[in-house]
């Protein structure tokens, strides 16, 4: 698990994600071409002579940006991604500068009334010119908080969508020598609007595309109604906001499952889209599909996931890409379309 | 030039008398002019150097209106783009490429009752008046589809100030005109006058696929809310505190590399710059940054106060300021370090 506290430690706000990105293509090293687009994604090709296939997990995290400073030294900030004011307040905030601070909202709001952009980081200076000298405008902050496991339960921040890279990196090692053209995507900015995503297939133009990302549950007290659950394996997504999953994508990934005993589950999340929602439109359209793992309190500091589902989703990705080397024959058992 | 420049009337898809004013004006300076569908306008300059590709834009449309119908007792009925209806009472349009005067009305105060002007009119209860007494009158100066532009003179005021409407974004044009005669360019180098910006960034979208630069770099109006009862920090830029930066706004990320670059090379070139205070609104780095295989993209802006309203402010300096950090990058975009 080292590697998994490891990623979830690094630092990669969207658009800011030279850390994270460095720690990953040192886990890479060895074990392919590769590669760092314009945008910043990090990609590994494992060549092969078979069907290309991409898998993409986004490396970027939700966090803050300095936008303001006042006479008194509280940095204002804008959000970066999908924010809620009432689970961010109190968090502290790291700058990539290792700079700390709490990101506080004063004390006289009611919490239905709070925003982000009322909101500031108290890095503890004297003033302005204090604050000024400690960090700069447009400087980036993650929220901070410590890696947890105990028995299969993980409790980090950003596993979302860390758990995706780690299940990327570790079946990238584990993969079987086999055909299959194989390319794994670490993508930017997916968190403020799958960006990286929609840059990420142009000069692949892969037969398959597979997300891999991080989805809800449906398994806590008072929840939105979902059939998903921790602990009951990887997902295969049937369809979110962004995508319905193509059937041809979703056959191979479900009878890679089956046939190696992984256990899964299907997922409809009615909120939220992921890379795949752009991968699909690239290069004149892309099969494409999502492997998701199952998270609770999802853009927390404490999101919550589970080690098993996370094992089985590297089976997962590597008995997909197993099945992809000898697809010609394995084709006749997956629905046509 | 601005002041040509902001008279032209070129709402969204009607940019024709800008692109035209344009093309005349730049067409010696250019070693390559191209065209495409959407009449995007593509100024091609030959650089000292070859292995990259440059790409400036600058938005040739402005915000305005359409005539949506024509009533009954000839007055317009008309649809916005992008403008806030509060500011429309009692201003005085164009309609048309006859430019036919007109005035937006409601009833007169004395109709009125102490509720209704306690609150905001809406647009669908507005009309435009041209002078028209009947549908059949109206009819013989305009029809449905037509174009209405603010009717709004260029001025220079106080220190360096200019009212007119459109400076969003011929300030922007009016730079890359200047540019394009001026700088000498390192780089291969496109200068692009797209259109149907403020409809959603569909020209800009379309140029950058067309070009797929290495570098983008937008040429923009921005917003400036230095104005009374503004709460500190939310003021976005401010007038006169130089051409504009931002790492994020409502629609992107910048290159964090780039933004900084530009800083510092502003800093050492004593050129006035400022980072905006706050993400709000959105420019065509939005749409070219995912072109391909990704772009390293930025905005360069000319802070305006009363976006999107006949009476848009801007500061000399600020436009100056542009103008000096663009060519900049034109002329020594290598010693930047960020391709």
């Amino acid at each position: 698990m080292e590697l998994l506290k490891k990623l979830t430690d690094a630092f990669g706000v969207s658009g800011s994600e030279c850390d994270i990105a460095e720690l990953i293509k040192g886990e890479l090293e060895g074990l392919g071409e590769i590669s760092v687009s314009p945008l910043g994604n990090v990609s590994l090709h494992i060549p092969g002579n078979g069907k290309k296939i991409l898998f993409a997990a986004h490396m970027d995290e939700i966090g803050v940006m300095a936008r303001f400073i006042d006479d008194n030294g509280f940095v204002y900030i804008s959000a970066v991604g999908g924010l809620s004011a009432h689970t961010a307040l109190n968090s502290r905030i790291r700058f990539e500068n290792g700079v700390c601070g709490v990101l506080s909202a004063g004390e006289k709001k009611e919490i239905k009334d709070l925003k982000i952009t009322d909101m500031f980081v108290d890095i503890g200076a004297k003033n302005k010119a204090e604050a000024e000298s400690m960090i700069s405008l447009g400087m980036c902050g993650k929220f901070e908080s410590n890696f947890e496991i105990s028995g299969n339960t993980i409790i980090s921040r950003v596993l979302d969508n860390r758990a995706g890279c780690f299940a990327l990196i570790k079946a990238a090692k584990e993969l079987e020598k086999c055909d299959a053209d194989i390319y794994f995507v670490f993508t930017s900015q997916e968190e403020i609007g799958l960006r990286g995503a929609a840059t990420a297939a142009y000069d692949i133009c892969p037969d398959y595309a597979i997300a891999v990302d991080i989805t809800d549950t449906g398994d806590t007290p008072d929840c939105e109604k979902m059939a998903v659950k921790l602990g009951d394996g990887p997902c295969i997504k049937i369809m979110d906001k962004g995508i319905v999953t193509n059937h041809l994508v979703r056959d191979i990934i479900e009878t890679a499952a089956k046939e190696e005993n992984i256990p899964y589950q299907l997922e409809i999340l009615t909120a939220g889209s992921t890379d795949a929602s752009m991968l699909q439109f690239s290069c004149g359209g892309i099969k494409t599909g999502a492997i998701s793992i199952p998270l609770r309190y999802i853009h927390t500091s404490s999101e919550m996931g589970n080690l098993v589902d996370l094992q089985n989703t590297v089976k997962l990705i590597c008995a997909i890409c197993k099945k992809l080397c000898n697809f010609e024959k394995t084709i006749d058992n997956c629905r046509k379309i | 030039m601005l002041k040509e420049l902001t008279s032209l009337s070129g709402i969204s898809s009607y940019e024709n008398d800008v692109l035209d004013y344009i093309y005349s004006t730049v067409k010696d300076h250019c070693d390559r002019i191209e065209h495409d569908s959407t009449d995007n306008l593509y100024c091609f300059k030959k650089g000292r150097k070859t292995g990259k590709t440059v790409m400036f834009t600058a938005h040739t449309d402005e915000v305005g209106f359409l005539v949506s119908g024509i009533t009954d007792e000839g007055y317009l009925k008309f649809s916005s783009i992008g403008i806030d209806s509060r500011i429309l009472l009692g201003l005085r349009v164009f309609v048309g490429k006859n430019r036919t005067p007109g005035v937006i009305g409601i009833k007169a105060v004395h109709l009125t009752t102490a509720d209704e002007r306690k609150k905001a009119v809406e647009e669908k209860n507005m009309y435009i008046d041209i002078g028209a007494s009947s549908k059949e009158e109206a009819e013989k100066l305009t029809e449905k589809g037509d174009f209405i532009v603010f009717d709004s003179d260029y001025t220079e005021f106080g220190d360096g100030k200019v009212k007119a409407k459109a400076l969003d974004d011929r300030v922007g044009c009016a730079t890359l005109i200047k540019l394009i005669k001026e700088a000498n360019f390192e780089y291969d180098t496109w200068c692009v006058f797209t259109v149907q910006e403020e409809v959603g960034l569909r020209g800009g979208r379309i140029a950058a696929k067309r070009i797929l630069p290495d570098l983008f770099i937008a040429l923009e109006a921005t917003t400036c809310s230095y104005i009374p009862d503004m709460e500190k920090g939310k003021n976005v830029t401010n007038l006169g505190g130089g051409v504009a930066l931002s790492y994020m706004d409502g629609g992107f990320m910048a290159d964090r590399k780039l933004v900084g670059a530009l800083i510092e090379r502003a800093k050492e070139r004593n050129i006035l710059c400022q980072l905006k205070s706050y993400a709000s609104g959105g420019n065509e780095v939005r749409a070219a940054q995912t072109v391909g295989r990704g772009v390293i993209a930025a905005a360069l802006s000319v802070p305006c106060r009363y976006l999107h309203s006949p009476l848009t402010v801007m500061d000399k300096k600020d436009y100056e300021a542009m103008y000096l950090l663009a060519k900049e990058v034109a002329e020594n975009l290598s010693a930047l370090e960020v391709l």
